[in-house]
Order: C-alpha cells, then sequence, then structure tokens
C-alpha cells in the first residue's frame, strides 16, 4: 500500500516536472525567436498601426508596402549581391588553403605542429580591432580601399583559423587505415588527400563551409572600416545606414533586417544536427 | 611510417624535418595558411605598436614622440568611459551567459520530444548578425513604435527613453547580448556536459550524494575544461565588443573598440591615442587570455 502511494506520489511529480520542463522550453523558445517575428510584424504592418499606443500584438493592417520599397532600393539590392560575393569568396578561399593545412595537421608528422596550431588559435583571440588602422593605411598604399579585396582578404585570415580547427577536427575522425591502404597501392600524399579524404570528409568540409559562410557574412567591422562606397558596401554596413537614408523609415529598417536574416534563420533550420557538431567539435576537443 | 629519420640525435633538426619527404610535404600544406595569417594579422600588429610611438596621420608616417599617445588616450575622457563601459559590459554579460547557460544546459541534458526544435531555436539568435540584431532591438526600443520601450514605461521601469539615456543603453546591450550569446553558451557547456559518463552519477548516487553534493563534486570539476574554454571565448568576445554598441547606441555608446574606430576611421585628429588604444586592447586582451591558460590552467593543446 505505502509502496503504491509512492510510486503514484513519484509518477505525479515526474508528470509535473515535466510539464514544467516543457513549459520551460517554451518560454526559451519563444524568447529566442521573439525578436525577429515581433520584427517581421513591424515590416507588414502599415504606418499607422506601426505607431499605435498601445501597440497591436497581432498585425492587423497589412502593407506590403516597406517590403516593397526595400526590396526595390537599388542600394539594398546592390548590398545583399555585395554580402554575397564577399562571404562567397572568402568561404571559397578558406576552405581551400584551409583544407590542405588542416589535412597536414590531422594526419602528417612534424616538429612544429603544436607551435602551428597555437599561432591560429591565438589569431581566434586577436582583438580585430587593434589592427585596423595599419591595414587601412597598407590598403590605401597598394589602392584596395574600398573594394570587395581589401575586406575579402581580412575576413579570410580571422576566418581561416575556425576553417582550419573545424577541419582538423572532423579530418581527425575519419579512418587512417583507408589513406595508408592508397598509398600501399602507391598514391601519393595529395592523390590520398584528393581521392580518400575529400570525399570521405565532404560532410564536414560542407558544415564547415555553412559555418565559414556565416562568419563572413555577418562581419561587420571590416567592412565598415574599408569600405565607403556603397557600390562595395555589404547589408550590415547598408541596413544600420537606412535610418539615416530614409530619416525615420523604421518600417523599412525592420523589412531590410528580416530579408537578411531569414536565408540564415533557414540555412540553420536546415542544418542545425551538423552546425551544432561543428560548433561544438572544436570546443570539446580543444 | 617509421622511416629513415630514426634517431639521429644532434644531427640538427633542419635536415631531419625537410630530409622527409612526408614532413616536408606537411610544411608545404600548412605553409600558405600560415603566410596569409603572418602577413595580414601579426605584421600589421607590429607596425600598430610603431605607430602608437609615432605622431603619424592616416597619411604621413610622423617621428618618434614616445608614450605621448598613451598619456593623451589615458586623459582622454571617452576612453575612460569606453574602457569602463567594456569592463562592465564584459563581466556583466559574461557572467549572466554563464549562469543561465549552465542553467539551461543542465536542464536540457537529457533525451526528450522537441530535441531539434529546441536546437533550431538555440542557433536562432546565434545566426543573426550582430549588426543586424542591435539594429533589430533598436526597433523594438524606439520611442513611440518600440514594444520594450512601451512596455518598460508601462510597468514603471524607465521614466525616458531607453535610448537616450547612456546607463540604460549600457544595461539594454547588455541584455541583447545575453539574449544573442546564452544559447550559445549552453550549447557549449551541454557538449561539455554529454561527455561525462552516466555511470559517475549512478555511483555517487548510490552512495548517497544529493542533487547539490553531486553538482559541485561531480558536474563542475568535470566540466572545469568546457566552462574555461567558453568563459575564455565569450570573454575576449565581449571585450571586444564593436557592432552592437557602433549599431544599437548609433555611435552614443563608447567602447574600446568604437573609440579605436573614432580615432582611426572618423575623427583624423584622434589617430594617435586611437593607435594607442589599439595597442591597448591587444595587450589586456593578451593578459586575460594569459590568466585563464596559467592561472586557471586552461588547457591548450589541440594535440591529442
Amino acid at each position: 500500500m505505502a509502496s503504491a502511494t509512492a510510486t503514484e506520489k513519484g509518477a505525479g511529480r515526474s508528470a509535473l516536472n515535466m510539464v514544467l520542463f516543457y513549459v520551460f522550453l517554451v518560454i526559451f523558445v519563444f524568447m529566442s525567436v521573439f525578436p525577429l517575428l515581433w520584427v517581421f510584424k513591424m515590416s507588414i504592418v502599415t504606418k499607422t498601426e506601426l505607431y499605435a499606443t498601445p501597440p497591436t500584438f497581432l498585425p492587423q493592417n497589412i502593407s506590403g508596402a516597406e517590403w516593397a520599397q526595400v526590396l526595390g532600393d537599388s542600394t539594398f539590392q546592390k548590398a545583399l549581391i555585395n554580402s554575397s560575393i564577399i562571404a562567397g569568396v572568402t568561404t571559397v578561399i578558406c576552405l581551400f588553403f584551409g583544407s590542405i593545412a588542416a589535412y597536414a595537421i590531422s594526419r602528417l608528422r612534424f616538429r612544429f605542429k603544436g607551435t602551428v596550431m597555437t599561432l591560429i588559435l591565438a589569431i581566434s583571440f586577436f582583438p580585430a580591432v587593434a589592427i585596423i588602422a595599419p591595414l587601412f593605411i597598407q590598403y590605401t598604399q597598394l589602392g584596395i580601399i574600398d573594394t570587395y579585396a581589401s575586406v575579402i582578404i581580412t575576413d579570410t585570415v580571422f576566418a581561416l583559423p575556425l576553417t582550419i580547427w573545424l577541419l582538423v577536427a572532423f579530418f581527425r575522425e575519419l579512418p587512417v587505415d583507408l589513406e595508408d591502404a592508397a598509398r600501399v597501392d602507391g598514391a601519393t600524399t595529395i592523390q590520398a588527400f584528393r581521392k580518400v579524404i575529400v570525399p570521405l570528409a565532404a560532410p564536414g568540409v560542407f558544415t564547415t563551409a555553412i559555418l565559414t559562410f556565416i562568419y563572413a557574412w555577418n562581419e561587420f567591422l571590416f567592412a565598415n572600416t574599408f569600405l565607403f562606397d556603397e557600390n562595395t558596401q555589404p547589408v550590415t554596413v547598408v541596413i544600420p545606414n537606412f535610418a539615416t537614408i530614409y530619416t525615420v523609415d523604421y518600417g523599412a529598417q525592420a523589412a531590410a533586417s528580416v530579408i537578411v536574416t531569414v536565408p540564415l534563420v533557414i540555412l540553420v533550420l536546415i542544418f542545425q544536427r551538423r552546425i551544432v557538431s561543428g560548433l561544438t567539435a572544436g570546443a570539446v576537443k580543444g | 611510417m617509421t622511416t629513415a629519420s630514426t634517431e639521429k640525435k644532434g644531427r640538427g633538426w633542419f635536415k631531419e624535418e625537410f630530409g622527409n619527404p612526408e614532413r616536408r610535404a606537411a610544411y608545404y600544406m600548412v605553409l600558405p595558411s600560415l603566410l596569409i595569417i603572418m602577413v595580414v594579422a601579426f605584421f600589421p600588429i607590429l607596425y600598430g605598436i610603431v605607430l602608437s610611438l609615432t605622431d603619424s596621420t592616416v597619411t604621413a608616417f610622423g617621428s618618434f614622440v614616445g608614450l605621448e599617445n598613451y598619456t593623451e588616450m589615458f586623459q582622454d575622457p571617452d576612453f575612460r568611459v569606453g574602457l569602463f563601459n567594456t569592463v562592465i559590459f564584459t563581466v556583466a554579460s559574461v557572467t549572466l551567459e554563464f549562469v543561465i547557460g549552465l542553467a539551461i544546459a543542465l536542464a536540457v541534458n537529457r533525451a526528450f520530444r522537441g530535441r531539434g526544435l529546441v536546437r533550431a531555436a538555440i542557433l536562432v539568435p546565434w545566426a543573426f548578425p550582430t549588426v543586424i540584431s542591435a539594429v533589430m532591438w533598436r526597433l523594438m526600443f524606439q520611442p513611440g513604435i518600440g514594444i520594450f520601450q512601451y512596455l518598460a514605461e508601462t510597468i514603471g521601469l524607465v521614466s525616458g527613453p531607453v535610448l537616450s539615456d547612456p546607463a540604460l543603453l549600457l544595461i539594454a546591450a547588455t541584455l541583447i547580448d545575453v539574449w544573442k550569446t546564452t544559447p550559445f553558451m549552453a550549447l557549449l557547456l551541454l557538449a561539455g556536459l554529454q561527455v561525462i559518463p552516466g555511470e559517475v552519477y549512478e555511483a555517487a548516487r548510490v552512495d548517497g550524494a544529493n542533487v547539490w553534493q553531486r553538482f559541485f563534486r561531480i558536474t563542475l570539476p568535470l566540466l572545469k575544461g568546457a566552462i574555461l574554454v567558453a568563459v575564455l571565448f565569450r570573454t575576449l568576445d565581449a571585450y571586444r565588443v564593436y557592432d552592437l554598441f557602433w549599431a544599437f547606441g548609433a555611435r552614443e555608446l563608447q567602447s574600446l573598440s568604437t573609440y579605436v574606430y573614432e580615432g582611426v576611421r572618423i575623427s583624423q585628429l584622434q589617430f594617435g591615442p586611437g593607435n594607442a588604444a589599439a595597442v591597448f586592447i591587444f595587450v589586456t586582451a593578451f593578459l586575460i587570455a594569459l590568466f585563464f591558460i596559467k592561472v586557471l590552467g586552461m588547457q591548450t593543446s589541440a594535440e591529442e
């Protein structure tokens, strides 16, 4: 009898725990996505409703005016293209140099491996703002201020450690036997890398590509330092300036913010499992 | 794999390293990345140190002036405000993120339905460009249209616009950072938790350890490595805060980084102190990292 009530009580308590746990999760998920939802709401209501006090919680008078204005804005269109070029090229360069270096670090033996990894790690701790003045002077002398090159070069340096770090973690998980077999069959180091490692590592490389792309897409400091020409500015620089371009057009700013964030959110929703494994790979093993 | 390079003691490591084709290949493969990093990151920091000791301008290299720029920097009220804000922001945001992040990590460290959804929700704030999330939050604090400004006024938390009060601006910026980065902190700590084998807890439970004993005697010590890595990363990240302050505060909120930016990129008259501040950030960030590694005993070896 006594034991029966005890288990019932226990079951009751664990059911309550379960409910509390899910309430906690719902609050947590809601808080994470609330700003995006709210700013989306701000972007699709009429001006009158945007300025209504108290604010409406669900949109009542829907208007597509802000979206139409932003999407039709040539500066914003150009900025989206610029962001894609900068992030895309940075990702390709990082993957190219990064995968070669990461392969050597994860597979080959050499004396200064520890030093190399420390140097690479040091960059992730490096306050980027400390070098913007020297770089600005050097880039001016090279004549690449206001060009994609200035930002792509700098982004590459700061994304490369992340790329290498992630790829090393992924490469280490791949079976060594296969490469040894390839080498026994007469393949060179480069061939072993290209024919055996690359196909096997594709998922890890893909994850690394996503993370590198997100880093470069989100970068702001270098773009804001080296690009003062609207023709090359990415969205991260253009959107905060929307406030001054359209003086107080908050609706347009809201729409623009949502437009640049949505692709990232979709990327995250599709690849969440991979991204989490990538983000934690370096941290746990490192 | 153990090739001809076996025990040629004292014969010079150089010959040994580069005489072996596999090792030579390794150096060729690492070299391009290292060169890029050295040329674009380490060389400029040396150049930056030199600049900070001269009266150079953006366009002309000046003459040696000793520590004059540093003296000027420390006397500049803007720098002091920036330093104060940065330190408060770093300590407050990292502390909150760590405590809340650990609580979340402990809560979700189990199998449950909807894991994927929670994981995705965790990543949403992280994936936002910092500067865009700052713009979004600024919209939500804007007087007249901002939901948070409205709520804060309605419940009597503030009497005026948050965006025009420096102290409230700093508090709001800290909370925004907590919103954006706590999930990421939770993710890193959760990964650390999942490495701890369940048997350890079973054993402790059998021995009669209660929840708190298990937390302080098992979880925290075993999680130390993951905690130090996560906290150091976040500390250095918060310490160089720029995007958030710049966009959320609309240039009204000073940090060390915005001070450097103003100096070297906006007001050309401040170029000298701006460079001094750049070196200051570099050196202090280095000391913070050193503190974590030497004093707190963080593991840095990426090897094995």
